[in-house]
C-alpha cells in the first residue's frame, strides 16, 4: 500500500500529480489548484498537526477514514497530517498516550486541527464517559481551548447521535453545544460520514488556512449543500411514482423508488448519491436500502426508519443558477381584491334581490 | 316516439339582446386576454408560479365549473337509472348546461398550461401516465365532453331534419337521430360511469399533496366528498338554471323542480354526516376555530349546507319559489367554498412563494368562461329544442 502512497521517494510524478488532481476535483475546486494543492502536499514542514478524540461513539467514523484508498490512512497519517493522538491507531496507551497528548498541544498550541468522533455525555456532570479520570467535557474543553479548528466527525459529535436517542440517559449532546466561544468549528455529520468529505476538509485547511463555506448547521456546502434526492439515481422514479412498496416487492426488485418504504432522502443533506461510499461504488440506496438521514440531527433517530420523509425541498436548491430558479409569484395587491369581492358581491346581491321578489307561499309540484 | 318532438321547443326570440351584447363584449375582453397570454406567455397575464401553479384556472374554472356542470349527470341518473322518466323534459338544458361546463374546463386547462404545444401527446396513448390521478381526470373530462355532445346531437338532429330545403341533409339528420335514440342506453352508461370516476379523482388529486393540504381540508374522504358535492351542485344548478331561464324569458315556472327539490336535504345531510367523519378520523377538529380563513370556510360550508337542510325539513318554505331559490344559492356557494378551500385555500407549499390571489386577468377570464355558458345556452335555445314544452306537461305520459 505504501509503495505508491503519496510522497514516497519512488512516486512518480504522474502519479503524484493525478492524485491531487482527484482530491481537487472531489473538492470541486478549479484544476490550477492542484498545483497549490501539490505544493502544500509536498512541503513536509507543512504538515498540520491533529488530534482526534474519542468519546461516546462506536469508532465507526475512524473505520470510514480507514478504508480509503486515495489517498489510504497510510498515506493520510503518515504523510499529509501530523497525527498527535487518536486512540484507535495510536501505539501508545494509557497514561503514556494522555501524556503525548499533553506534549502535543503545548507544542502545537493554537495550531493544531481537532477531530471529535462521539457524543459527549452532560447529565450528572459527565459522569458517563472518562478517559484517564477526566470527564469527557473537560477533556473536550481543555483541548478545544487552543485548537485552531475543530471538526465534529459524525453524528455522534455533531448533534448527539445514537446515545441521544429516546429517553437520552447519559444526556448526551454534539461538541457544539460545548465548544468554548470563538473556536472556528465544522460539522460533519453522518453515520459515518463519507472518509473524502473529511479529506476534502483537511485539504482545503491545508490549501487555503481557513474553513471551507458552511451553511446554517456549520456543515461544508461542498458536501452537504445538495439534498441526496436531487441527485439520487432513484429520483426518476420518484418523480414518475414509481415506488417499492415493501421490502421484496416487484417495484423494489425493479430498483424503484424506495420513499414509500421509508427514505429519508428528500429530507437529507449529503452528496452520497453522487460520491457514494467503498470508492464510490455503492451506498444505501443503490443498495435497495432507504436513506436513514444519517446527516441530519432531526431525522435520525428521532424518527422511525419507515415514517415517510417531509419533502423538505420543494423548490430547486440555491446551487441552481438564479435564471432557473423558481419565481415566487406576485402578491395580491388590493385592487385584485376589489375585483373579486365585486364580482361575488354582485353575484350575492342578484341573488337576494332576486330572491326578495320571489313569493314565499309553498306550493304543489303537481298542481 | 312521436311524442318527443313535442317534448322540447324551440324558444323563439331573438338572439341579439342587450344581454347577448354585454356578455359578448366580456368574453371578446377575455379573448384579448388569452390572445396575449399565447403572445407573451402566462406569467403576464396570471398570478401563478411554480409554488402555485393551479390558479382559478383550476380551482374555479375545473373544479367548480365542472360541478357546476353536473346537472346533466344528476338528471341522467335520476331519469335513466332511478326511471323518473317525469323529470326527462329537463333532460336536455340539463346536459346543454354540462356540454359548455365540460367544454370550457377543457379550455381553461389548455390557456393554464405552461406548454400548451405539449398537449397533443395526451391523445398519444404510449405517452399516457396511467398512475397519475390528474391523467385520470384528464381523460374522463375529455371523455365525458364528447359524451354529453353525444348526448345533445339528437336535439340538434331533431332541429336539422326540419331543414326542407336540403332533403338529403333533413333524411341524413332523421336517420341518425333515431340511430342515436337506439343507443341513448349506451351514451347514458357512459355518461354516468364518467362523471362517478373523475369527479371523485378531482379530490383523489388533493389527498397526494399530503401534508400541504391543511388538515381540515386534508383526508382520506375527499373523494366521496367531491362526489357528494357534484350532486349537490347538480341539484341546485338544475333549480337554479329552470328558475333563471323561466324568469329571463317569462316563462312559466316548471314545478317539476320542487320534485328535485326534495332530494335536496338527503345530499345536504349526507355530506354534513361524511364532513364529520373526515374531521373526526383526520383529527382535525381542534383546527375549526384556530385556522383562520380555513375556519371560516369550513363553518360557512356547514352551515351553507346545513340552512337548505333545515329550510326543507323545517320550515314551510321549502315549497316556495323563495326557499328553493335561496336553498340553491346556498348549497352552490357550499360547494365553492368546499372546492377552493381544498383547491386554493387549504393549499399551502411552505417554501417561501407568495400565496396565490387572481390577478386582474385571470378574474376577467374566469369570469367570462362561466359566462360562455350562459351565452351558448341563451343562443343554443333559440337555434335547437331544448327547453321543456310547458304546454304539454301533464300529457299521459309514464310517471
Amino acid at each position: 500500500m505504501v509503495e505508491r502512497s503519496l510522497l514516497t521517494p519512488n512516486l512518480s510524478r504522474r502519479d503524484f500529480v493525478k492524485a491531487l488532481g482527484t482530491i481537487t476535483t472531489a473538492l470541486g475546486l478549479p484544476l490550477t489548484m492542484a498545483t497549490d494543492a501539490a505544493e502544500a502536499a509536498s512541503n513536509v514542514d507543512n504538515r498540520p498537526p491533529v488530534i482526534w478524540l474519542h468519546f461516546q461513539e462506536c469508532t465507526g467514523c475512524t473505520e470510514a477514514v480507514l478504508k480509503a484508498t486515495h489517498p489510504s490512512p497510510a498515506e493520510l497519517i503518515l504523510e499529509l497530517v501530523n497525527l498527535c493522538y487518536q486512540e484507535s491507531l495510536m501505539a501508545d496507551f494509557g497514561h503514556g498516550a494522555e501524556l503525548l497528548l499533553e506534549a502535543a498541544m503545548k507544542k502545537y498550541a493554537g495550531k493544531y486541527i481537532l477531530i471529535i468522533e462521539g457524543s459527549i455525555p452532560i447529565k450528572d456532570n459527565g459522569v458517563y464517559c472518562k478517559i484517564g479520570g477526566k470527564t469527557a467535557i473537560d477533556i473536550l474543553k481543555h483541548v478545544a481551548g487552543s485548537a485552531a479548528a475543530v471538526i465534529n466527525l459524525g453524528i455522534c459529535a455533531t448533534s448527539g447521535g445514537i446515545a441521544s436517542a429516546g429517553s437520552n440517559p447519559t444526556g448526551a449532546v454534539g461538541a457544539p453545544e460545548l465548544l468554548p466561544e470563538g473556536i472556528p468549528y465544522l460539522s460533519l455529520p453522518g453515520c459515518p460520514p463519507n472518509p473524502y468529505n473529511l479529506l476534502g476538509v483537511i485539504m482545503y485547511l491545508l490549501n487555503f488556512n481557513k474553513l471551507p463555506e458552511m451553511d446554517s448547521k456549520k456543515r461544508p456546502l461542498f458536501a452537504y449543500g445538495t439534498l441526496i434526492h436531487e441527485y439520487c439515481e432513484r429520483r426518476a422514479h420518484f418523480d414518475a411514482g414509481r415506488f417499492a412498496k415493501e421490502f421484496g416487492d416487484e417495484g423494489h426488485r425493479n430498483g424503484f423508488c424506495l420513499y414509500k418504504l421509508g427514505c429519508k432522502g428528500p429530507e437529507t443533506h449529503a452528496n452520497c448519491s453522487a460520491i457514494k461510499f467503498n470508492e464510490g461504488i455503492v451506498w444505501p440506496i443503490g443498495n435497495g436500502n432507504p436513506c436513514i438521514g444519517c446527516t441530519e440531527g432531526d431525522v435520525l433517530f428521532k424518527h422511525s426508519l419507515f415514517t415517510h420523509a417531509k419533502v423538505a425541498q420543494p423548490r430547486l436548491s440555491s446551487n441552481v443558477p438564479p435564471a432557473q430558479q423558481a419565481d415566487l409569484g406576485d402578491r395580491a395587491t388590493a385592487s385584485q381584491g376589489v375585483l373579486v369581492g365585486a364580482i361575488i358581491g354582485a353575484a350575492v346581491g342578484a341573488g337576494a334581490v332576486y330572491a326578495s321578489k320571489l313569493s314565499k307561499e309553498p306550493e304543489d309540484e303537481n298542481k | 316516439m312521436a311524442g318527443h318532438h313535442h317534448e322540447y321547443i324551440i324558444r323563439r326570440g331573438n338572439i341579439f339582446t342587450p344581454t347577448f351584447y354585454i356578455t359578448t363584449a366580456l368574453i371578446i375582453l377575455a379573448v384579448l386576454i388569452v390572445m396575449y397570454r399565447y403572445w407573451m406567455g402566462m406569467g403576464y397575464i396570471t398570478n401563478m408560479s411554480d409554488g402555485y401553479p393551479w390558479g382559478t384556472w383550476k380551482s374555479v374554472n375545473v373544479s367548480i365549473g365542472a360541478a357546476f356542470a353536473c346537472g346533466g349527470y344528476v338528471l341522467a341518473i335520476l331519469v335513466y337509472i332511478f326511471n323518473k322518466y317525469k323529470y326527462h323534459h329537463m333532460v336536455r338544458s340539463g346536459v346543454l348546461v354540462s356540454m359548455f361546463g365540460y367544454s370550457l374546463a377543457g379550455l381553461a386547462v389548455m390557456i393554464d398550461i405552461g406548454r400548451p404545444w405539449n398537449a397533443i401527446y395526451f391523445f398519444v396513448p404510449s405517452n399516457w401516465q396511467l398512475n397519475s390521478a390528474l391523467f385520470e381526470v384528464a381523460l374522463c373530462v375529455m371523455a365525458y365532453t364528447g359524451v354529453t355532445m353525444l348526448e345533445f346531437l339528437p336535439a340538434v338532429f331533431e332541429r336539422t331534419s326540419l331543414i326542407e330545403k336540403y332533403p338529403r341533409f333533413s333524411a341524413f339528420s332523421k336517420k341518425w337521430y333515431h340511430v342515436l335514440e337506439k343507443i341513448t342506453f349506451l351514451i347514458i352508461a357512459i355518461g354516468v360511469t364518467l362523471p362517478s370516476m373523475h369527479q371523485s379523482s378531482l379530490g383523489t388529486m388533493l389527498i397526494a399533496t399530503g401534508h400541504k393540504l391543511h388538515p381540515l381540508w386534508q383526508s382520506n374522504f375527499i373523494p366521496l366528498l367531491f362526489l357528494i358535492t357534484a350532486f349537490i351542485m347538480g341539484i341546485a344548478s338544475i333549480i337554479l338554471v329552470s328558475m333563471l331561464t323561466s324568469k329571463l324569458l317569462h316563462r312559466p315556472f316548471e314545478k317539476s323542480i320542487y320534485g328535485i327539490a326534495k332530494l335536496i336535504p338527503y345530499a345536504t345531510l349526507t355530506w354534513i354526516v361524511v364532513r364529520i367523519i373526515s374531521l373526526t378520523t383526520s383529527g382535525a377538529w381542534g383546527y375549526l376555530f384556530t385556522s383562520g380563513l380555513n375556519s371560516v370556510f369550513v363553518i360557512l360550508e356547514f352551515l351553507t349546507m346545513g340552512i337548505p337542510a333545515y329550510i326543507a325539513l323545517r320550515t314551510k318554505l321549502g315549497r316556495s319559489k323563495r326557499g328553493v331559490f335561496i336553498s340553491s344559492c346556498l348549497m352552490i356557494a357550499g360547494v365553492c367554498l368546499y372546492r377552493l378551500g381544498v383547491y386554493l385555500l387549504g393549499f399551502n407549499v411552505e417554501a417561501g412563494w407568495n400565496r396565490y390571489f387572481p390577478s386582474f386577468g385571470e378574474t376577467i377570464t374566469t369570469t367570462a368562461l362561466l359566462l360562455v355558458i350562459l351565452w351558448g345556452y341563451v343562443i343554443l335555445i333559440k337555434l335547437v329544442p331544448v327547453l321543456p314544452n310547458l304546454n304539454i306537461k301533464g300529457d299521459p305520459r309514464k310517471d
